[in-house]
């Protein structure tokens, strides 16, 4: 990760998660698939940072906070090549990698305008599904596929 | 949470060759009070007179009563009611709600919400169930065999549940398919995927005409206009094709035309009184195959 030579454009913590190579675009999503808005740990974020990779990427610090596997996997549906570090004293102690979920409930709205979840108060369910590489939401209800491109995440509960 | 019918992959191949027996029987033997003292409900948020029909001939063949509603205009939903509120309701009153919606899903949200068994007569433009079953029952009865039957599909195969619940279910008995629809209208990517997949030969033509004397099964669908948004559309492909009796010179013997019904004028009426029509006795199937899932569903068979 950040060596100590290299200037940080988002300070270090000393403890907890680092989300990193979020694609800059995703950055929101990432926040409110999270939670993070009624996170009440010091986090810091930086979006349209410099990439080699991805152009321009945003970065999450969330302080003295560990995510479970299963909360964590959901930004892979957004930015399937996130780096999670968890920091303890300054150091990466691990890199967890992403794995997209079997099951999506809630976050996402289903693509189908015709769909009964987007006229009823339903909670949405999604099985995915990856096609050529391609990953695809099969909602459980309409049993029509949202692609990656057209995921839209639900804000208001 | 009791075995509803939903989605055609709700059944198993062999609860499919189950059930398709047991309407065999009741085929035979058409009066089985078996559920005198049972309670069915038919819920139709959108109007069709067809399926209404037959599940409630169906119902009451087998004995049952029936309450329910054939327009939701004049019902609490148009009070605002949710549905899961219907569904809560009616599941108290009732041992089985049949029930058609004009959203997608809808049916298997009320299979979640429900305490009894709900069978889906239709939401939107997704699932049929109990259409695909008097299909397999009717390929069955007219070929005397499932397996290794040359399907050609004809019509509208973009937005036609019916053959694509079809196509599903028969992908079981290694079928041969031929998709005959206009441009607009073809056999979506995502049905083709699934056939590649299981390595089930399929053409795709816009030809009716050169494409009958060969299939077991023709399957008309009608072009719906409720499916379309642009009326333009519509009207550029809503008499693609026309059957009539002269273009079934060659066909096999063998050969069955089957339609979901109701039709417009992609069947002639001069082809009712050849031999190869076969469409209002598959409706006809419709009721032994309904009363076979309604029995099944609540357990009596």
């Amino acid at each position: 990760m950040e060596k100590g030579s290299k200037e940080l454009k988002v300070s270090a913590i000393k403890n907890g998660t680092v989300l990193d190579h979020i694609p800059a675009d995703q950055l929101f999503k990432v926040i409110t698939i999270l939670g993070l808005k009624d996170c009440p740990n010091q986090i810091t974020f930086g979006m349209n940072l410099d990439s080699k990779r991805l152009g321009k990427k945003a970065i999450i610090k969330v302080a003295d906070r560990l995510f479970e596997e299963k909360e964590i996997n959901k930004i892979a549906l957004v930015a399937p090549d996130a780096k999670i570090n968890v920091i303890k004293d300054f150091e990466v102690v691990e890199k967890k990698v992403l794995r997209v979920p079997e099951q999506i409930v809630g976050i996402v709205k289903c693509a189908n305008p015709k769909c009964i979840t987007n006229h009823q108060p339903i909670t949405t369910k999604f099985e995915t599904e990856f096609e050529d590489g391609v990953l695809k939401l099969h909602c459980h209800y309409c049993e029509k596929n949202t692609s990656s491109e057209n995921i839209k995440i639900i804000t208001e509960n | 949470m009791p075995k509803s019918l939903i989605s055609i992959h709700d059944f198993t191949k062999e609860e499919m060759l189950h059930v398709l027996s047991i309407a065999q029987e009741f085929e035979k033997n058409k009066v089985q009070p078996i559920l005198r003292d049972k309670v069915i409900a038919t819920l139709f948020f959108e109007p069709s007179t067809r399926t209404r029909l037959s599940f409630e001939t169906a119902s009451n063949r087998l004995g049952a009563r029936v309450i329910g509603f054939s327009d939701a205009g004049n019902t609490s939903v148009s009070k605002g009611e949710t549905l899961k509120d219907t569904i809560k309701m009616v599941s108290n009153y009732v041992d089985l709600i049949v029930m058609r919606h004009p959203l997608e899903g809808a049916a298997r949200y009320a299979s979640e919400v429900a305490s009894v068994p709900v069978i889906n007569a239709g939401d939107g433009a997704n699932q049929h169930p109990s259409q695909t079953m008097l299909d397999l029952y009717t390929i069955n009865q007219t070929q005397g065999r499932l397996t290794d039957i040359k399907i050609n599909m004809v019509g509208d195969l973009k937005y036609g549940r019916t053959v694509h619940s079809l196509l599903q279910a028969m992908s079981h008995f290694e079928p041969d398919f031929t998709f005959t629809a206009p441009d607009e209208l073809m056999m979506p990517q995502e049905y083709k995927d699934f056939l590649n997949a299981k390595g089930i030969p399929y053409r795709e033509t816009r030809e009716l005409e050169g494409n009958i004397n060969d299939c077991d099964i023709l399957y008309m669908t009608r072009v719906q206009q409720e499916r379309f948004t642009d009326p333009m559309e519509y009207e550029k492909v809503k008499n693609t094709y026309n059957l009539t009796a002269s273009m079934l010179a060659g066909a096999k013997e063998n050969m069955k035309i089957l339609h979901p019904l109701p039709r417009v004028t992609e069947i002639a009426q001069d082809v009712d009184d050849t031999p190869h029509a076969y469409y209002f006795k598959q409706a006809e199937n419709g009721v032994y195959v309904r009363m076979a899932i309604i029995a099944y569903l609540l357990g009596y068979k």
